[in-house]
């Protein structure tokens, strides 16, 4: 077997610091410029509390507590016509303020207007399913679930929904690791033939420069040919290797040729159909 | 793709002198070969086409089968995902001796532009593979000259030494 090398700090390292990267700002308004969201906002403040309420590109965001998502969602349906939840994700803000930001997107087709319907959750903390009032949070939440480990509760099949259900870690964390990860580097190894077999097949190349023309046991080139393993590293590559579609020999029935040989040489290119 | 340390050359040795048997038995399966309808994505789509009127897979007998019990050839068409295989390996399995494998694209060949967790970088990490058709996607010319490598290499080889199963690990 290989030698272990430690591994525990590998998920917790970031691989990527972006030094010399600007958030982009997006110009925010005022509610009161719009009198359908005000009076919007207005009606959800009676009942829930609002941390914020704001227009993004003429977009309504809200930010409600966590523990109100499904009530302000059900309220936003029933009473206020936002009668289509057109997605529902989150944005992993571990690194700075330790959790997630949960947006849903919501549309009325009365009003003609979408609002964005947002909260966060501390990384552990439960979130309610709001699966129950639409049902298209039922993939959306174990897309949520599955890419960045959010503690859903009251789904009623909550299961990853893209990577395998043995998967470790979630990938869209930004903690992630592209590279260097053990258990996902061998996963279909230790899957398939055990971990026994990770010595007899190697590891995986994730260098995509990784291309050497003297390697003629696993690469080649259509038109220059060599033979399988042969030794071109002191320039005997042939120039140009012929073309050979046909068998040796031609091919025969009963001693007969039935399909002329190819000559490359002789063979023309046609410009246009016959 | 993976730098194996399995030899295939070992299992049943360079190409030799053929037999008049061996020629015929090489006949039969060389211009018979049943590829599996299995596609994993975007290559699956010029493999498709190859199998259509325009290309013309059956001018070399070489007609779809959809089961692995039936099938003498697995393409593997497109991005093997780590979620997938396993499956792609129970069909190569379940598919019956001699049997081979062509991997279709960069995808399948070496991972391709997917340098990622969740792609297995190259498929002969899961199974022996016979030939690579590098591409992305190859056109169906292409599809069909390495069908024709496969026969070729077919009916190079003893009838016998297909049989040995050939195991990647």
């Amino acid at each position: 077997m290989r030698a272990y090398s430690p591994k525990q700090d590998v998920q917790k390292k970031a691989y990527y610091n972006d030094r010399f990267h600007v958030v982009p700002q997006v110009p925010r308004a005022n509610v009161e410029t719009n009198e359908q969201f005000l009076a919007d906002v207005n009606a959800l403040k009676e009942k829930f509390n609002v941390l914020d309420a704001y227009l993004e590109k003429g977009h309504l965001v809200l930010y409600v507590e966590p523990k109100n998502n499904v009530k302000v969602v059900t309220f936003l349906k029933e009473k206020l016509s936002y009668d289509m939840m057109m997605e529902l994700s989150a944005i992993d803000y571990i690194a700075t303020r330790g959790g997630f930001e949960i947006f849903y997107e919501m549309l009325s087709l009365n009003k003609h207007k979408r609002i964005r319907v947002k909260c966060f959750v501390e990384e552990k903390e439960e979130l309610q399913s709001v699966e129950s009032v639409f049902k298209m949070a039922n993939w959306s939440e174990r897309e949520m679930y599955d890419m960045y480990g959010i503690n859903i509760i009251n789904h009623h099949n909550l299961k990853r929904i893209l990577m395998p259900d043995d998967w470790y870690d979630y990938p869209l964390r930004k903690t992630y690791p592209l590279q260097g990860d053990e258990a996902a580097a061998w996963y279909e190894v230790d899957k398939i033939f055990g971990k026994e077999a990770r010595e007899a097949i190697g590891p995986e190349i994730r260098d995509a420069a990784a291309i050497d023309r003297y390697d003629t046991t696993r690469f080649s080139r259509l038109g220059h040919e060599v033979p399988y393993g042969a030794d071109i590293t002191n320039g005997k590559e042939p120039e140009h290797t012929p073309l050979a579609y046909q068998e040796e020999g031609g091919v025969k029935l009963f001693g007969v040729r039935l399909i002329k040989e190819l000559h490359e040489d002789k063979s023309v290119e046609l410009k246009k159909r016959r | 793709m993976a730098q194996h340390k399995v030899n295939y050359l070992a299992n049943g040795g360079a190409p030799i002198v053929l037999t008049s048997i061996d020629k015929f038995i090489n006949f039969g399966r060389s211009n018979s070969l049943w590829p599996l309808t299995y596609g994993l994505a975007c290559c699956a789509i010029e493999m498709m086409a190859t199998g259509a009127s325009r290309y013309d897979f059956d001018r070399f007998g070489t007609i779809f089968r959809a089961s692995p019990r039936q099938a003498d050839v697995i393409v593997i068409a497109g991005t093997l995902t780590k979620k997938h295989a396993e499956f792609m390996r129970r069909l190569y399995d379940q598919m019956p001796d001699p049997k081979w494998v062509i991997s279709m694209g960069s995808c399948a060949n070496t991972g391709g532009m997917f340098n990622t967790y969740a792609t297995v970088q190259g498929a002969d990490r899961i199974v022996p593979v016979d030939i690579y058709l590098p591409g992305c996607a190859p056109r169906p010319e292409t599809l069909q000259y390495a069908l024709m490598m496969l026969q070729k290499k077919i009916r190079r080889e003893p009838a016998s030494k297909a049989m040995k199963r050939k195991r990647l690990v």
